[in-house]
């Protein structure tokens, strides 16, 4: 087992200002960032604040900027840095801070509850569900997000622009939109509420530029992009700018 | 604290006040600029290649090959191609290069693709230039109004890209005739025509739309197995839409440049049988 | 004193994992304003971490499967020591816990005909175990998470505001239950009024009044150095319901996975699912040994393979070999790594290996073991498919916990409390079967928030009152960490430097596991009541820099005195408890006795005033009481042979 001493700047301030502060700190073999911030709070900074949970890249709670690039504190593993590497830990930057590498995550959970949510259908009981595997392989790709909050964090569409977090929800959220509106038995259409559209007029998917961060920072693998946010795009086309489909779900109805 | 940084006054981004106090607009310290570099120059380099290609209207034909800048060719002052792609719907009164006409379908196809809006509005327009960097912008609307709008349009540039490709494919069942449009024969050309029109395909195929129209606008498959099928073959293709994107991007200006190299006799088209 | 912020409230749910939301939501749907409090962010609980399933006889797979089989095999798990009436109730009611979370949105895996999938898991007669690939735990909670926006979204339409009935306050700490007093209320004292907490971003304090609070805060592994537990467990429901008069049950029964990582030591406890030697992973010393076949104890020498070679022909011909000794129960494998490990023959890092690379091909394991695969690979940079895996024991959970009424999920003695999930104690028994966590969770989660929900309905006017001085005193009690360092308080030395809670937390950590853990012995645990009087009276000087807004070290120093109570009823239970079962495990004592199963061990407060100060170290802070329990019904013993009866009870219980 060998160990060295290694550079750590991590950010530590609050809303009143803050800064990068220097340590050095000793590094073992094996071990990932949220260890190191962990030894720095047991030996040098016991207030040092920093969210966490499981430490097993499952519960999505210590997300943070390492070396500019959001990441999880816990699956960023310190054999991956040079050992004359400096490392920079910062908090998410997109989010108002609170203390040191803690931010105001708020956005998000107001985001969710903007979306409205899986309505049950009307004549069926608990029990009652039958639903086949490949219908519900694609929400259930979505239903993986440990909600980390990286692509929000990471989306430059509110990450470089805080006016625009009153109109969009954000990559998590428009996900959560897609996942509803792929679910086999969600009964939104049949009460009134088109996700399809809406998606584009609440919840701001046209802001959404599809370059991709949100799936590069995903902790889970989960193709954001290509299966959640592409789709819900192309949905929204199908209500408001195909005159074929529109016209032939018009006959279709019409037939039924 | 620490080094003493005040927090930001009314900046935006990341400078906003509320957010941890750095200045920096980002602390990567990768090579994050490659990417986005790598991606301008490859673009920048096909559009001066295809302006100069699309203008020029000369040396777009060597009997059997058309250019696949140039077909169908719509035009009267098209060369005549034997059995080729000559459909004079515009009559006699377009003076310019007749690929202007044809070029605005492929063009707009990949203008809107998923894949290029992705590369060109990071490489381009920086915005952003890479993941968890700052673009220089003061305000962002996306695709939220005119002109980004009509990137919803992308699914009727697929539809035209269909029927180029189609003729494209005839292009290529044209290019087995020799010089003198006899049939069974094959040269150098004929396999440069063969390997485009297949990544051709696999491009257009392997479009978003495309795949959202074979079944991904479905809520049950398993109530329509046929196009689940579907969907699936094209989500294998779709995963690689950028690696064909690129790949295509070459191989249709390699074609050009082939017929481009034979028509003005500066390559003499090796024949194979 | 400091002026508190005061919100009334019908109920409170402690703890915002698969238990304390399934309660809130229940409690909320009868029409109580209910309000949530976690010490993390909503929707991070511990019950992520669950992989396996939910437990539920609905018989999709196997149409066999009814609840008095899922009844007999719990049971059983628990070496029929489980509270038989939650037991009885866990496995009729939990079919429906399951099909409701299908209307609220949740995805689970489905079979052929669309049902939802059930697979098979240790313990368990038929496939039973609802689930989504290896994440049903995520699912489970953001299914509850949604339900509860759902439900607040309702509320929204109703009276404009997203949490006029249901809220959640995340990131926010209870540190006492408050009870009315006999100077505030004319009524019979004791009753539940309230909870005194801190926001962990601010470090304001504020109380809750609510008539009912429920508490569901999950286990207590955190006192134990290697765990399988995130930083939540330590502890506190279990603390508080001992502070505020409630008896916890049965606390010596602690489950020790066989299978954790032991390196790198940032994953040091996570779990290696039993699958890997299901699969044909088998384990070896660092002499390269299969070590399990010198570890069959007699009573299984006839159901384990006496060759490597019976024991490799076991995996693809079941019928006419027998099971390889890896496949021994969770006690005997976690015996016999620790006895390796004692002998010299460990792994570097102080574990076992447990090696798959060469028993299939590298192709094979990515297919049949895919978390294992990727959880070695992304935490560990181990690829499992090329090298051995270095595993030891990791405490997983606590059968034992808050005393509670089997159909209220009522805490006993002390009216408008209730407890669900892992800090509710006697469901499991001596030992809990895999997939019945999650649906214990649902069970009586629900069953928490109903009665929570009632009792506060029931009291109308005359709800208890918060007590000012009860306020002031849990405020004063909080902020002693900041002035450590003054030491003021008896038992600490005037001058002398403030102790440090990672420290503290530290040394306990290693005091539990080395002397009250897997393999227990009497002296042992008497050195470990020894050190954790030392560690109580060193833990008063826990001191803390810096200010209350979001500050960790405060956070510790806080949660130490909940590890410190939990960790000494674990000790004191564990030495009174003088036989083996299940998650206890006694070298004094190797046998089961059937007159120990009709015994409960209680842990009370010794000093019931809930005043933690000046404790005699010997004595500590607990009393035991032993209570015989109820005999089980009639018509649940005819569910099992006699044979098998006569195993676990004693002769008079057989034939009364």
């Amino acid at each position: 087992m060998s160990s060295y001493e290694a550079h750590f700047k991590v950010w530590r301030g609050d809303v009143s200002g803050g800064g990068l502060e220097d340590f050095k700190i000793e590094v073992n073999d094996g071990e990932v960032v949220l260890d190191i911030i962990h030894r720095l709070q047991a030996t040098q900074a016991p207030d040092l604040a920093v969210r966490w949970n499981c430490k097993a890249g499952k519960c999505g709670s210590c997300s943070a900027e390492i070396n500019g690039r959001p990441r999880l504190m816990c699956m960023t593993r310190m054999s991956i840095f040079g050992r004359e590497e400096t490392i920079t830990v910062t908090p998410l930057r997109a989010f108002p801070v609170v203390r040191d590498l803690v931010t105001d995550v708020s956005f998000n959970y107001t985001k969710a509850r903007e979306v409205p949510s899986f309505v049950p259908p009307a004549d069926l009981g608990p029990g009652e569900y039958r639903m086949m595997q490949e219908d519900v392989d694609r929400s259930q790709e979505f239903r993986k997000c440990i909600e980390c909050f990286l692509c929000q964090d990471t989306c430059h569409v509110v990450r470089d622009h805080e006016e625009n977090k009153t109109a969009f929800a954000g990559p998590r959220f428009l996900m959560r939109v897609a996942e509803l509106d792929m679910h086999p038995l969600d009964a939104a259409a049949e009460t009134g509420l088109d996700r399809k559209t809406t998606a584009q007029d609440e919840h701001g998917l046209g802001y959404c530029n599809i370059t991709k961060c949100c799936t590069e920072v995903c902790p889970e693998g989960i193709k954001i992009t290509d299966n959640a946010l592409i789709p819900l795009k192309e949905r929204a086309v199908d209500r408001k700018y195909d005159p074929l489909v529109w016209l032939g779900s018009k006959i279709r109805r019409r037939q039924s | 604290m620490a080094t003493g940084t005040e927090p930001h006054l009314n900046s935006g981004g990341v400078r906003t006040p509320t957010r941890a106090a750095i200045d920096a607009p980002h602390l990567r310290t990768d090579r994050w600029w490659l990417a986005p570099a790598a991606t301008a120059a490859g673009l920048l380099a096909f559009v001066v290649y295809s302006t100069w290609r699309a203008f020029a209207n000369t040396d777009y034909y060597a009997a059997p090959y058309v250019s696949p800048f140039y077909s169908p060719c719509l035009a009267e002052n098209c060369e005549p191609m034997r059995s080729g792609p000559n459909w004079e719907i515009f009559g006699g009164w377009w003076g310019l290069s007749p690929a202007l006409l044809i070029l605005i379908f492929p063009l707009g196809f990949r203008l809107t693709c998923y894949y290029y809006r992705k590369a060109y509005y990071r490489g381009f327009w920086a915005s952003p230039p890479a993941c968890a960097v700052a673009e220089p912008h003061k305000k962002y609307t996306g695709e939220t109004r005119f002109p980004l709008i009509l990137q919803n349009i992308h699914r009727y540039f697929f539809y035209a890209a269909l029927l180029v490709a189609c003729i494209l494919t005839y292009d290529t069942v044209l290019a087995f005739r020799d010089e003198h449009y006899e049939w069974g024969h094959m040269g150098l050309g004929t396999l440069v025509f063969l390997v485009n029109i297949v990544l051709i395909w696999a491009y257009t195929l392997s479009c978003h739309s495309c795949r959202h129209i074979v079944g991904g606008q479905l809520k049950h498959f398993s109530k329509h197995p046929v196009r689940y099928r579907m969907w699936q073959w094209v989500g294998k293709l779709n995963a690689r839409h950028m690696l064909l994107a690129w790949v295509s991007l070459v191989s249709v200006a390699l074609a050009d440049f082939y017929v481009y190299l034979v028509a003005s006799g500066a390559f003499d088209d090796p024949r194979l049988f | 004193m400091s002026v508190v912020d005061r919100q009334e409230w019908d109920v409170v749910v402690v703890g915002a994992g698969g238990a304390g939301l399934r309660a809130a939501i229940e409690a909320r749907e009868r029409g109580a304003r209910t309000a949530v409090i976690c010490k993390s962010l909503f929707g991070k609980a511990h019950t992520v971490m669950a992989e396996g399933g939910i437990a539920a006889a609905m018989g999709n797979v196997n149409a066999g499967d009814n609840w008095q089989v899922h009844f007999r095999d719990t049971m059983r798990g628990g070496k029929f020591l489980n509270q038989w009436r939650m037991a009885e109730l866990h496995a009729q009611e939990a079919p429906d816990r399951v099909w409701e979370l299908e209307t609220w949105g949740a995805l689970f895996d489905r079979t052929k005909d669309g049902r939802i999938s059930q697979r098979n898991f240790g313990g368990h007669e038929y496939p039973r175990l609802a689930h989504v690939g290896d994440r049903t735990g995520l699912e489970l909670i953001r299914t509850l998470q949604q339900k509860i926006v759902s439900l607040q979204q309702e509320d929204k339409k109703e009276t404009g505001d997203y949490e006029s009935r249901l809220k959640v306050f995340q990131e926010c700490t209870v540190t006492r239950v408050l009870k009315d007093t006999a100077s505030a209320s004319g009524a019979a004292p004791g009753r539940v009024s309230g909870v005194f907490c801190y926001d962990r971003e601010s470090g304001r304090f504020f109380v809750l009044e609510a008539p009912s609070v429920v508490i569901a805060t999950g286990g207590i592994g955190k006192s134990f150095k290697v765990t399988s537990n995130s930083w939540e467990y330590t502890g506190d429901g279990h603390a508080l319901a001992l502070l505020a008069g409630a008896p916890l049950l049965n606390m010596e029964f602690v489950q020790f996975h066989p299978t954790g990582m032991v390196w790198p030591p940032s994953v040091k406890g996570i779990l290696v699912t039993e699958s890997v030697r299901g699969d044909g992973g088998v384990l070896q010393n660092s002499e390269g040994k299969r070590f399990m076949f010198d570890y069959i104890p007699d009573v299984f020498k006839e159901k384990y393979a006496e060759s490597e070679e019976e024991g490799d022909r076991w995996y693809e011909d079941p019928d006419n070999n027998r099971r390889p000794p890896e496949l021994l129960p969770r006690d005997e494998v976690a015996r016999a790594i620790n006895a390796e490990v004692k002998a010299g023959r460990g792994s570097p890092h102080g574990g076992v290996f447990l090696d798959v690379s060469n028993r299939m091909p590298a192709e094979v394991i990515r297919r049949r073991l895919p978390s294992m695969y990727h959880q070695f690979k992304e935490l560990a940079d181990v690829d499992i498919t090329a090298e051995a895996m270095e595993v030891g024991p990791t405490c997983h959970y606590v059968m034992g916990g808050i005393a509670v009424e089997s159909d209220t999920a009522a805490a006993r003695g002390v009216p408008g409390l209730f407890a669900a999930g892992e800090v509710a104690g006697g469901m499991h028994g001596s030992n809990r079967l895999g997939g019945n966590s999650l649906s214990d969770l649902l069970v009586f989660g629900r069953r928490a928030g109903l009665h929570a929900a009632q009792y506060a309905a029931g009291l109308a006017e005359g709800r208890p009152a918060v007590d000012d001085v009860e306020v002031d005193a849990a405020a004063a009690e909080a902020l002693r960490p900041f002035s450590a360092e003054e030491g003021p308080q008896a038992g600490a030395e005037a001058g002398r430097p403030p102790e440090n809670p990672y420290t503290l937390h530290q040394e306990l950590q290693q005091t539990m596991n080395d002397l009250v853990g897997i393999i227990r012995r009497e002296a042992e645990m008497e050195a470990a009541l020894q050190k954790l009087a030392e560690l109580r009276v060193r833990a008063r000087r826990a001191g803390v820099e810096g200010h209350r807004q979001f500050n960790p070290g405060w956070h510790l120093a806080l949660d130490l005195r909940n590890m410190l109570l939990v960790s000494e009823c674990v000790a004191r239970a564990a030495l009174e408890r003088t036989e083996s079962r299940g998650g206890h495990t006694r070298e004094d004592h190797p046998t089961m006795e059937r007159e120990w199963r009709r015994l409960n061990l209680l842990c009370r407060l010794t000093d019931p005033t809930g005043e933690l100060a000046a404790t005699d170290p010997v004595r500590g802070q607990i009393r035991l009481a032993r209570e015989t329990t109820e005999p089980i019904r009639p018509d649940l013993l005819a569910l099992f042979e006699k044979e098998e009866l006569v195993k676990y009870l004693a002769e008079e219980e057989l034939y009364e």
